[in-house]
């Protein structure tokens, strides 16, 4: 091939080995080290607990045989078998009733002339930044029987001696859970509707059908696929829910698979049949993923023909109403009256007694922050745990994010899989992934703030993975290949233009993962110590004491906490930034 | 001593060779394109350069020292080099005069002397009066003109350009073409052009590297390339031209249905029988009404006028050689106009007739 060289080889060509690996050294980009940095601490984060899982549910106790024994044991009792069969159920009812609520909703507030439609969506977005064991909690105010509201209403208007409704039941728990859970549905609906044109409306019209048997014949249909996507997302995010069903479902007498996860995690743990037992919810979740980016990448058929056509909102005439009626409903089940009763509770002596002057005090706050041994401790540590965790995820996913899309490795859509694999592993199962690989020797990190922040970085991760790569999409490689021929190293082009560049969407992801680490529960309550309890965490323990003011009252800590992170990312990114990117 | 000097360079990607065996030396203060279609390798070949791409074997050499080789590339930021790229590639979150001056502060210049140069080269480009401007309040060629200054402001070793004006309107285009030329005689930074637009090649360089398919075609300046083409590739390329298929017969030159005397064309006779092909540009050929006068009889052959198109500029004909099947085409003066199916002389200048291979 090169016989015919008509430039005659430089001297300088013929250097020795040894000469090359100088150069090559002398050549390396500093950079290099911190891909090997970065790949290690991603094996650190998600490989290591994930395989550990595995080890261990396969492993007998102390002696480290291989053994099926773990699984036996898991699912060798009717009790323990019926929990995931509940779960499985719980998943189902409440999907269906977000389903329920959500869809007209999104309909109404996507194609019709309903007024109220930034009310609506309002209210999406308060039931999705509401923790939703709060919403339990207050549900709890609302519904318990006979002292709850509800019931203190019925009695005293129908004289009955009865209650009228009971939230320590299934189809209480199911749709306490629903009344946080449909604002994923909302949002992958109305997503897709704001995709369909009008023509394919106008077309069903012009060959003779109505307003009403075109949106069940021809939209509904159309964008069935993205809310059946929204729907398994609801479901899987019920089956691994670990704060409603403990609060409610446990004095319900009601087990589910978190809270017998859970319990094999009292003492004396039993680790190995808690990775076994929680084999099934992993694989279900991963399945389910599956078939949801199966159906996302199908888009509905809507995006064949994108926004292109024109859209025009249906005028409902009367009917407008009752559409704003039925989102007015959702609001005040979502929202407005479980954040009252709330809200009452925490200001109030003793809740049962009502909204009445004599009963109001900042007692429960005082309490909480300068008496309670806990609470102070608390509030500090869910700030260090959810900056820390936020900061590192952010960082660690941008880093990630910028190594695939410049292609500076090999196989580094590895990396990218990494990264988003914790996304199909649900928060209590890779608290016991942790709890396997790290909790004891060599490294018995059990009670430290280091687990915690290890666990909550690694469980949001692909959220601020999916933000990063979103914003490294946007830059193009050469704005930072003209820093680099200019003299510029990798390092200095990352300074000078791609952080700065990033900035905002680097906020919006801090934020993100910030806002849903303060809540976080079903990870930290299985890692926690004494020294590292959580506002979440305690928020649990309280609700075991049923001292519902003071609880409620740590409940508003939290509240306020979100309300305020929230509205400093909506001034600084934008209104929906919480919800631009849907449930990933 | 050559400046830059390209040594049997190759790139590869899986089975593919984007670029096949590259021999390319620049002078000192050499303006040369690589001219060629889309995939043929010259953008790969440019980013080689940069250092952005490893090569797959060969070397390039700046000032007699190896810049890459499959053993080692010495990073970009450390070539000295700087680089226009095809999206301009302006920092959006920095004024024009700080994109200007980043080049100058990776150098660790003193800061008046950052400050002095940057003035200058904004003056340079007529670009000073937007000195604080954002870059997205600027128009397409003000971007151009920043990328511009920003890659000449630091004084290369040498200065790459990757399709500058590619996302440019036809109009600016020209005007740019122009631009760079004028900045290149003020500066004389060695320079490698990358374009698929001849004209912009022509315009601006000293020297063009037509390549296709991974390979350099031919090397030459402007002039020569299109009046001496060595391919049928870099003849098709660099303008229009016909392609005559001959046959050497002893002192003519047969074609299609008629023949030329051979001793005109301009290269050492080939061996009687042989198959030669010739590249005549359309411009080379001359209509005439009439037959030709004495001694110019030979190189005058009778023909029809098949098509015509008028372009404003000039006409385009196509004409058939009488007894011949190959079709000819041919453009005139705006004031020359022919009927299809009209009875011609077709002339042929033998100074122009190129045989290629």
């Amino acid at each position: 091939m090169s016989t015919t060289t008509t430039i005659p080889k430089a001297a300088a060509g013929t250097a020795t080995t040894s000469g090359t690996l100088m150069r090559r050294l002398r050549y390396l980009e500093p950079a290099t080290l911190l891909w090997i940095v970065l790949i290690g601490a991603l094996f650190f984060l998600v490989v290591w607990p994930v395989a550990e899982l595995l080890i261990t549910s396969l492993q007998a106790r102390r002696t480290g045989v291989f053994t099926l024994s773990n699984y036996l044991a898991a699912y060798g009792r009717q009790r323990y078998v019926d929990a995931l069969l509940n779960s499985l159920a719980l998943g189902a009812a409440s999907a269906g009733i977000c389903a329920v609520l959500a869809v007209p909703m999104a309909w109404a507030c996507s194609r019709t002339d309903m007024p109220g439609r930034g009310f609506a969506w309002l209210t999406v977005l308060a039931a999705f930044i509401i923790p939703p064991y709060l919403g339990a909690i207050g549900w709890i105010l609302l519904a318990g029987p006979n002292s709850g509201w509800i019931n203190q209403a019925w009695m005293w208007l129908t004289g009955s001696e009865e209650s009228l409704v009971n939230v320590y039941t299934f189809w209480g728990l199911a749709l306490v859970i629903a009344l946080h859970s449909y604002p994923f549905i909302f949002i992958f609906a109305k997503s897709a509707l704001d995709l369909i044109s009008s023509e394919m409306e106008d077309a069903a019209n012009i060959l003779g059908a109505g307003t009403w048997l075109t949106t069940l014949r021809i939209t509904l249909p159309l964008v069935w696929p993205t809310i059946l996507a929204g729907i398994i997302l609801v479901f899987l995010e019920t089956i691994a829910l670990f704060g409603s069903p403990a609060i409610i479902g446990i004095p319900a007498r009601l087990n589910v698979v978190t809270t017998q996860l859970w319990q094999f995690f009292e003492a004396p743990v039993r680790a190995e049949v808690a990775a076994a037992y929680a084999m099934p919810l992993l694989l279900i979740t991963a399945a389910l993923i599956g078939v949801q980016r199966l159906l996302l990448a199908r888009k509905g058929y809507v995006s064949q023909t994108g926004k292109g056509g024109e859209r025009r909102l249906i005028a409902l005439g009367p009917w407008r109403w009752a559409m704003f009626g039925w989102c007015v409903f959702v609001c005040l089940l979502s929202v407005v009256a479980p954040m009252i009763a709330l809200i009452q509770a925490s200001f109030a002596k003793a809740w049962g007694r009502g909204f009445s002057f004599d009963n109001l005090t900042i007692g429960n706050y005082t309490y909480l922050l300068f008496n309670h041994d806990a609470a102070w401790g608390a509030v500090v540590n869910t700030f260090v745990f959810s900056s820390i965790s936020a900061t590192v995820a952010v960082a660690l996913a941008l880093a990630i994010a910028y190594i695939v899309k410049r292609r500076l490795i090999p196989f580094g859509s590895a990396l990218a899989f990494l990264c988003m694999a914790p996304f199909v592993i649900p928060g209590i199962v890779m608290a016991i992934g942790f709890y396997a690989a790290y909790a004891g020797p060599p490294l018995t990190l059990y009670g430290t703030a280091t687990l915690m922040v290890l666990a909550f970085t690694t469980r949001f991760l692909p959220i601020a993975y999916a933000n990063g790569a979103a914003g490294m999409q946007m830059i193009h490689p050469e704005m930072e290949e003209a820093v680099r021929i200019l003299g510029g190293g990798r390092l200095t082009a990352i300074r000078a233009v791609v952080a700065p560049l990033l900035k905002k969407a680097l906020l919006g992801g801090w934020l993100l993962v910030f806002i849903l680490a303060t809540r976080e529960l079903s990870a930290a309550i299985f890692l926690v110590g004494p020294e590292t309890r959580t506002i979440s965490v305690l928020l649990y323990d309280l609700s075991e004491e049923g001292n519902f003011e003071v609880l409620s009252a740590l409940g508003g800590i939290l509240l306020v906490i979100t309300l305020v992170f929230v509205g400093v990312g909506m001034k600084l990114i934008g209104r929906d930034f919480m919800l631009r990117r849907g449930g990933d | 001593m050559a400046k830059l000097v390209l040594r049997n360079l190759y790139k590869r990607f899986g089975g593919f060779a984007a670029v096949d065996g590259v021999d390319l030396a620049l002078q000192e203060g050499e303006f040369v394109s690589l001219l060629g279609p889309s995939g043929c390798g010259k953008t790969t070949t440019l980013r080689m350069i940069a250092g952005f791409i490893p090569p797959s074997e060969g070397s390039i050499e700046m000032d007699g020292e190896i810049l890459s080789s499959p053993q080692a590339v010495m990073p970009p930021e450390r070539r000295r080099m700087s680089m226009i790229f095809q999206s301009y590639a302006i920092w959006p979150n920095m004024t024009v005069a700080e994109n200007v001056a980043f080049g100058l502060k990776l150098r660790k210049l003193p800061s008046d002397e950052v400050k002095r140069r940057t003035g200058e080269i904004l003056e340079v480009v007529r670009l000073n009066h937007l000195a604080g401007r954002y870059p997205a309040e600027l128009s397409g060629g003000q971007q151009q003109r920043v990328a511009l200054a920003r890659a000449i402001v630091v004084k290369p070793s040498v200065l790459l350009l990757d399709e500058p004006l590619s996302n440019l309107d036809a109009n600016l285009r020209e005007e740019m073409r122009f631009e760079i030329r004028r900045l290149h005689d003020e500066f004389r930074i060695t320079t490698v052009y990358v374009t698929h637009d001849q004209a912009e090649a022509m315009v601006t360089s000293d020297r063009i590297a037509v390549m296709n398919a991974g390979r350099i075609e031919q090397v030459d300046d402007p002039f020569a390339l299109y009046n001496r083409p060595r391919t049928r590739f870099v003849a098709g390329f660099i303008g229009r031209t016909n392609f005559l298929e001959a046959r050497l017969e002893g002192d003519r030159l047969g074609l299609d249905g008629f023949a030329l005397p051979a001793g005109l064309l301009g290269r050492p006779a080939a061996a009687a029988g042989e198959k030669i092909l010739l590249s005549v540009r359309p411009q080379s050929i001359t209509l005439h009404r009439t037959p030709p006068a004495n001694g110019e009889a030979e190189i005058a052959v009778p023909a029809q006028v098949v098509e015509c198109a008028y372009l404003g500029e000039h006409w385009d004909y196509v004409v058939l050689p009488e007894g011949s099947g190959t079709k000819l085409r041919v453009t005139a003066a705006p004031a020359q106009r022919h009927q299809p199916g009209e009875a011609v002389w077709v002339r042929f200048d033998p100074a122009q007739i190129v045989a290629i291979t």
